[in-house]
């Protein structure tokens, strides 16, 4: 098919469309977003999960069902993800199963640059990494096909100038498509009790055996021939950055990069004079190489930090330990001016609270002019980090820790935090405030449980928070528009605070940004329901209360 | 057709259309046959903050990142952002900056990202109908007439300058 611009993102959606993905499932995380977005667009079955753990145990459902699936999330998501995806490696799977983990090197847009590599190796699992768009779809058609002949979930590494960036890329169509999914029952496989999960795991061995030697033969892993002087060793994007600084290098691109094919690496060290590793992140490769008896340099400790580009790798290959020289510094982004959470913020400031803040766009009122975080580490951490502060802090301070969360944070793991704030109690209570503007705000406005409304803003079931919080017995659960009643937002938080019980406020006020789509979403999920009851009253369809 | 690769990088803040002005870039290049990437960093960028984008276009491309000082052409769409993005040009490089065309003459304010492309095209050898077939594909109808208008006026106000 003729090449078109296409983001790392798009690449691998328009691969997974074409190799017969039957199911999509994921979380939204920049810079990995994009992919189910581009899925659904282009016709393929797309949704979002609350979390990546369960968008994961669907995925692997699907692949035990004999379909391909494919399972995006950003790098911390795997962290999620990661119970299931280790025992996966044990189980295998029938159908095609490929995770994609979109690293952000750099942490444009992440609370930490944990580099993801370290999973295959931890877990056991084939992880391929992509240079480009192009290499994007074709290591996405790649490993689907190596998923179902290893029979083992393969994680496809991106990261963000991966993701986000647009080049030159052409689908196929000559892709066969995949069996019919199919139950067959496998229980020893399957069901990983210690008796099974035994064997599993030395079946594990094995097909990393083969995996290893899959890898060293592969044409994926590409060697270029230069001057003997200088050879490279790389992956990722930061291959082309190397093809840029060091172009009459010889370089050996890994594509399989895990497990890495250590023999053709040798044979790679050994045709050069001098040979250097020059990788993103952790010294990944530099280790596991030199580990193999293989002489070679790796980058110094400050290359560890941030993202490579043409220059760094330039310094890298010059051993230049000067000081770098300072990006330049943007303005950084802010709660946009009519932002709903602005009154949250100054109420939290003016009653001096100590804040266990989240993950999501209010993170940003951690800036001046409120500087109303005090704590942000992980999805769903307010309401874990807001108990332990009020467990052990002087009763007067105890009384001033509020843990606050997102409507789409709080489905994704704020939940679990809920239920031990029920099952714990702090003596002097505590008050959780949920910030409901409707969507997941940060990562562009994508649906979740809490909206009511499927990753196509189609109308489904729909996740009560207050329901939720009321199920569960926190004795006052309260909904308030922050924005329509400051006077009364702040009454109510004041109130709650001198309480010693168990609180759920929730501040509830569109996004700005998804406003007027939210109310096009709901006008056209009214004319549907609208259209089906009419369809029902004349006996000519079935009803649903979606 | 140039075979060495051609550096632009767009900057400005959240908001104010550096990512369409890029794709806009990066599409006119495709079109006229070459290798084009471009790269972006965005997720934040909504919330107002610094945003910027590289295209780079030629022969064939490798990085898809402008190494910082190597940029041919740098455009910027708001003031706060010309000091802290003027490192990124290469010497002898062109600045193209927000008042470089005539705001009251614009048919509306939001299409300077494609005034200023109008003006970048006049020194890049790419025919102004892939640069229109870019900027349609780019926007819904109901903007082609403004964005062409704006375009034009860049491409003229760069003509004039001569």
């Amino acid at each position: 098919m003729e090449r078109r611009l296409l983001s790392g993102d798009e690449a691998v959606a328009a691969a997974a469309r074409d190799a017969g993905v039957r199911l999509g499932t994921g979380y939204p995380g920049t810079p990995s977003t994009e992919i189910l977005q581009a899925l659904d667009a282009l016709g393929g079955r797309a949704q979002w999960a609350p979390n990546e753990k369960v968008a994961l145990e669907v995925g692997l459902g699907a692949a035990f069902g004999g379909a391909r699936a494919l399972v995006t999330m950003k790098h911390v998501g795997l962290n999620v993800a990661a119970d299931p995806l280790f025992t996966a490696a044990y189980t295998g799977v029938t159908g095609g199963l490929v995770v994609v983990s979109a690293d952000d090197p750099g942490m444009a847009s992440s609370q930490n640059e944990q580099d993801n590599r370290h999973y295959a190796a931890a877990a056991g699992l084939p992880m391929l990494e992509p240079a480009d768009s192009q290499e994007a779809y074709d290591l996405t058609v790649a490993a689907f096909e190596l998923s179902e002949r290893f029979a083992i979930p393969v994680i496809l590494r991106m990261t963000t100038r991966v993701c986000h960036s647009k080049t030159l890329a052409a689908r196929r169509a000559d892709l066969p498509a995949p069996p019919a999914p199919a139950f067959v029952r496998d229980i020893p496989g399957r069901v990983m009790i210690p008796a099974y999960a035994r064997p599993a795991h030395r079946r594990l061995r094995q097909k990393l055996e083969a995996l290893q030697a899959f890898a060293e033969a592969t044409p994926l892993n590409v060697w270029v021939k230069g001057d003997r002087a200088l050879g490279v060793i790389t992956s990722g994007v930061t291959a082309r950055h190397v093809a840029e600084a060091a172009p009459s290098a010889s370089r050996l691109e890994l594509k399989t990069v895990y497990p890495l094919p250590l023999e053709k690496i040798r044979a790679f060290a050994a045709s050069v004079d001098r040979c250097v590793v020059v990788e993103e992140g952790d010294p990944i490769f530099a280790d596991a190489i030199r580990a193999a008896g293989i002489a070679v340099e790796s980058k110094e400790a400050p290359y560890r930090f941030g993202e490579l580009d043409v220059q760094r790798v330039r310094r890298i290959l010059a051993r230049d330990r000067s000081p770098e020289p300072e990006p330049p510094k943007g303005r950084p982004p802010a709660l946009c001016e009519a932002c709903p959470y602005h009154p949250v913020y100054a109420t939290l400031r003016k009653l001096d609270c100590i804040v266990a803040g989240d993950i999501g766009c209010y993170t940003l009122g951690v800036l001046p002019p409120y500087q109303g975080i005090d704590t942000c580490v992980a999805m769903g951490a307010s309401l874990g980090v807001g108990l332990g502060l009020r467990h052990v802090l002087p009763e007067a301070d105890a009384r001033r820790v509020v843990s606050i969360i997102g409507d789409s944070t709080f489905v994704h793991t704020g939940l679990n935090g809920l239920v031990e704030m029920v099952y714990n109690p702090p003596p002097t209570g505590h008050v959780l405030v949920v910030l409901d503007n409707g969507t997941t705000a940060m990562t562009g406005q994508q649906e979740h449980p809490g909206t009511g409304r499927t990753l196509d803003h189609e109308p489904t079931g729909k996740v009560s928070i207050e329901g939720l919080a009321r199920a569960l017995g926190v004795a006052n659960v309260d909904v308030i528009d922050p924005v329509a009643d400051p006077a009364g937002w702040e009454k109510l938080l004041k109130d709650r605070l001198a309480e010693p019980k168990l609180s759920v406020i929730i501040a509830r006020r569109p996004c700005i940004l998804a406003a007027a789509d939210i109310r096009k979403y709901e006008k056209a999920a009214d004319e549907k329901r609208a259209a089906l009851a009419c369809a029902g009253c004349a006996g000519a369809g079935e009803v649903s209360d979606a | 057709m140039p075979s060495r690769t051609v550096n632009v990088v767009v900057a400005g803040l959240g908001g104010q259309g550096v990512i369409k002005a890029s794709d806009i870039l990066a599409d006119a290049a495709f079109r006229a046959g070459l290798d084009v990437k471009k790269a972006e960093v965005h997720g934040m960028s909504q919330r107002g903050g610094s945003v910027t984008t590289d295209v780079r276009f030629g022969a064939q491309v490798l990085s898809p990142m402008v190494p910082a000082g190597e940029a041919d052409f740098l455009l910027v769409l708001a003031p706060s952002e010309l000091e802290v993005t003027r490192p990124l040009l290469r010497p002898g490089g062109l600045l193209i900056p927000p008042d470089a065309v005539d705001e009251a003459r614009l048919p509306n304010r939001r299409s300077l990202n494609v005034a200023l492309l109008g003006l970048l095209s006049h020194h890049l050898e790419l025919d102004e109908a892939h640069w229109l077939a870019a900027i349609h594909a780019a926007l819904p109808e109901r903007l082609h007439a403004v964005n062409d208008a704006a375009f034009r006026l860049g491409r003229e106000t760069a003509a004039a300058a001569r």
